[in-house]
């Protein structure tokens, strides 16, 4: 590889370079990635034969009520036969893939609207919410994905929703049970407008209202059994009556298409439009977004109500995505893949794969917060952070291909950005697995 | 575009600019020590500390309840009206030596019943959950430390949100991975020369101090013992007189909503473990060391029904140390009868986490008052300083 648009294209835009990859992209390196943005997505053929969400929460929410043990025990078989297994699929698909744009901005989407595993009963279908809420929008209208992502069950759980009474509706006025604004406060402050957008607490109460009776249908106790489905349900019997009023305007009462009609004009509100292009500059750009990149992508946004087609399109235009080699930290996940790429490691084991990301502090679906995953070069280079990566990295190169010697290993995946410094000391390295683990330990192949 | 050669200098350029003049022997303002064990998921205080004495406390808890003193398995006497949980044993003695402050009916302000906003709001100390983007403890060190002394430890892969911020932390996790050869390392460092942050966190890193591993209890890489272990290296860094003064410890697995009893016996374990492993290693600094247990709510009075507790507000705050006034059980208990109780169905809160938080900040490290309130603490005003928790101040 010879230009630093082709290591652009396959870094910063893909997930890294593997073996022969860039002789295809080297003639075109945007129309490379552009050829990846197809409106209607599929799920990849390695990641269909997995259980539906529903059909994994009925199995859940059954077990729940019937004794904790069962649910420990549920808990325990998913996460060995659908959670573990679905987990190394994606990331198989993720080290094989040749539209590795199109993983990125999955990783990108499910990182923005995370759910996470530590909330133990919707932890083995969390790739399930990835592959049926974020995986089919993300070229496609951010309402939609905004929609499919609050009305999804395992988004639903995450955010407590299953759990918001409207205190007049039949249930709150029964029980005393009333209002719980966690996703509400989310989709404003994380997935929309962003904590700054210019919302108010009474807008997260009204919001909150308005989405009540969003829920799964697993809701029900032992005490008061109905029948379970593991879907989506909406409950008219816990939703909020009558109008809610929202950044400035009234919504009638309208049901579950209520906080439909909510988000449809959450989609479109500048604050989201700058939210997001700020989020996705961020990504593809630099740490701290440039203001006018920042300005072009969220006039797209706003221009085309949010379709992200367009939006990436946009982002693979910018100039200030090209101008930089290396502004950007891979995250431990985007090292962990781009290094099995580079190398040509297409088994996914615990060893090779969970065990570098538990150690490095980005174990897949963990995410610390609703917030998701960091996005900034600093999070992950701490002292403590950069010297797992090194000793993983020090250990996988004994699995490099012994036909690549070192030179042409740096060549290939480094070789238009590759300091003096680096070029030498790989030369002098003692050993051609030292010299291998040197490239990968670079700061040009940990970067993007 | 830029070429390879123009790109290097940009580096070089950026490298320059904002190479700080590093200020190694920076001013260290206090000796004294301090350690936040946070324990996520809700700790049962009434389980921690049962007020075996109260009538209430059996029938809220019928098949929960831990037994007086003098019974089988029973409560270790504190005062005549709590106990220790037998498992929280070895703090047994820290009390009988006046090293442990019992402080029930503790949280913080909030009062709902998430954990991410209740151990987000203990931990961002704005006042509200997700109010602030850092960690209340790297804000106190930041006002503590003008240089770039490391103050603050994280033990763990991950920086808690509580030590997330502008101020430089340290931080030590155990990996299982093989150690890389220093020669390895000093090799990697010429090729870092032209990144800035690449360059500085390898040579924080060489620089930086490792615990002792002789000191390292047996069981690694198990994860009954990772707390104790954590702990350990917490103590051998922190008993070093250049190393770090504030440290977090983080313990998992404190939502008890079933299987209570034998869940907390095994956690109450690994905690006193941990707890005592820290005494060891710290040594004599322990007369100067104060170490505050904290979890982000507490649980429902009564026991639910799968021999666990729901979520609630009132919990417990553990303080212990050499520079702690302990042997007491202190903070107003306000009861557990039905009028008592919280919304009827927690404990009632009486003392505010916060209140104990600017006690250690300002009595025991010597942050200024005024900074406290208005950056670490903002929106807390109405909430003073605890009184009376340390030996001086």
């Amino acid at each position: 590889m010879n230009n630093i648009a082709t290591f652009i294209a396959l870094n910063r835009f893909g997930l890294g370079i593997a073996p022969g990859e860039s002789d295809g992209v080297e003639a075109d390196s945007r129309g490379w990635i552009k050829a990846q943005i197809a409106r209607r997505q599929t799920v990849p053929a390695a990641l269909r034969s997995f259980p539906g969400s529903a059909s994994i929460m009925k199995e859940m929410h059954e077990a729940r009520i019937e004794s904790p043990e069962k649910l420990r025990e549920a808990t325990r078989r998913h996460n060995r036969q659908t959670f573990r297994p679905e987990v190394a699929a994606r990331a198989r698909h993720m080290i094989t893939t040749d539209k590795p744009f199109a993983e990125r901005m999955v990783l990108f989407w499910s990182n923005h609207f995370t759910v996470s595993r530590p909330k133990s009963i919707i932890g083995p279908a969390c790739p399930a919410y990835e592959r049926e809420a974020i995986r089919p929008h993300v070229f496609g209208r951010f309402e939609d994905m905004l929609t499919a992502s609050a009305g999804h069950v395992v988004m639903l759980s995450y955010l407590d929703n299953n759990r918001s009474v409207g205190p007049n509706s039949r249930v709150g006025k029964r029980s005393g049970r009333t209002i719980n604004e966690n996703l509400a406060r989310e989709i404003l402050e994380l997935h929309t407008l962003g904590v700054d957008g210019g919302y108010t607490q009474s807008d997260v109460g009204e919001f909150a209202k308005a989405l009540t009776g969003w829920t799964h249908g697993g809701t029900g106790g032992r005490r008061r059994r109905r029948p379970v489905t593991g879907g989506f349900v909406f409950r008219n019997a816990t939703h909020e009556p009558g109008t809610k009023r929202i950044l400035g305007k009234t919504y009638p009462e309208d049901g579950v298409d209520e906080a439909k009609a909510v988000m449809h004009d959450l989609a479109r509100h500048p604050s989201t439009a700058r939210f997001i292009a700020t989020k996705l500059v961020r990504h593809f750009v630099a740490d701290d977004p440039p203001a006018e990149a920042v300005e072009r992508i969220a006039r797209v946004f706003r221009d085309t109500d949010g379709d992200l087609a367009e939006v990436s399109l946009a982002l693979v235009d910018l100039e200030a995505a090209w101008s930089e080699p290396l502004p950007k930290v891979k995250t431990p996940h985007e090292l962990v893949i781009s290094t099995l790429r580079a190398l040509g490691i297409h088994k996914v084991a615990g060893r090779t794969f969970n065990t570098p990301l538990r150690i490095m502090g980005q174990q897949p679906f963990r995410a610390p917060s609703p917030q998701g995953w960091p996005d900034r070069s600093g999070h992950w280079i701490a002292p403590e952070g950069l010297l797992r990566r090194i000793e993983w990295l020090r250990a996988i190169a004994a699995r490099a291909p012994a036909s690549e010697t070192p030179d042409v290993l740096l060549d290939r995946l480094i070789g238009p950005v590759a300091s003096d410094d680096t070029r030498l000391w790989v030369d002098r390295a003692p050993s051609t697995d030292a010299a291998v683990a040197l490239v990968l330990a670079s700061a040009e192949f940990q970067r993007r | 575009m830029l070429d390879r050669r123009s790109f290097l200098k940009l580096c070089c350029a950026i490298g320059a600019a904002s190479a700080n003049p590093r200020l190694a022997f920076a001013t260290v303002p206090t000796e004294n020590r301090f350690v936040l064990v946070l324990l996520r998921g809700g700790l049962d205080g009434l389980h921690a500390v049962p007020p075996y004495a109260d009538p209430e406390y059996g029938r809220l808890r019928p098949t929960l309840a831990v037994a007086a003193p003098g019974q089988e398995n029973g409560a270790l006497d504190l005062d005549g009206s709590f106990g220790l949980h037998p498992a929280l044993a070895p703090l047994k003695r820290l009390y009988g030596e006046g090293q442990l402050l019992v402080i029930p009916a503790a949280t913080t302000g909030y009062r709902a019943r998430s954990h991410f906003d209740g151990q987000n709001m203990l931990e961002n100390g704005s006042g509200i959950p997700f109010g602030a983007k850092d960690g209340w403890l790297n804000r106190a060190i930041t006002s503590l430390n003008q240089g770039d002394r490391r103050l603050g430890l994280a033990l763990g892969p991950a920086v808690p949100l509580l030590l997330q911020g502008e101020a430089p932390v340290a931080t030590w996790a155990d990996s299982p991975l093989p150690k890389t050869s220093e020669d390895f390392l000093q090799r990697l460092a010429h090729t870092y020369r032209g990144d800035p942050l690449f360059a500085r966190a390898l040579a924080d890193a060489r620089g930086s101090m490792a615990p002792s591993m002789e000191s390292m209890p047996d069981g690694r890489n198990q994860r009954s013992r990772a707390f104790e272990i954590a702990a350990t290296a917490a103590a051998s860094l922190m008993a070093r007189n250049e190393g770090p003064r504030i440290a977090v410890l983080e313990s998992q697995g404190w939502d008890t909503h079933f299987g209570q009893h034998w869940r907390l016996t095994r956690l109450f374990g690994q905690l006193s473990a941990g707890l005592i492993a820290f005494k060891e290693g710290i040594g004599a600094h322990w007369q100067r060391t104060a170490v505050l247990v904290v979890s982000e709510f507490g649980r429902t009075a009564a026991e639910n029904g799968s021999r666990g507790t729901d979520h609630g507000v009132g919990g417990l705050a553990l303080l212990l140390g050499g520079a702690v006034k302990g042997g007491r059980v202190t903070g107003a208990w306000p009861g557990l009868t039905p009028a008592a109780l919280y919304e009827g169905r927690d404990i009632r809160p009486t003392t505010h986490y916060e209140s104990l938080f600017k006690s250690a900040l300002i009595r025991h490290l010597g942050a200024s008052p005024s900074t406290v309130e208005d950056k670490v603490f903002p929106r807390s005003r109405s909430l003073a300083p605890a009184e009376n928790l340390f030996r001086t101040g």
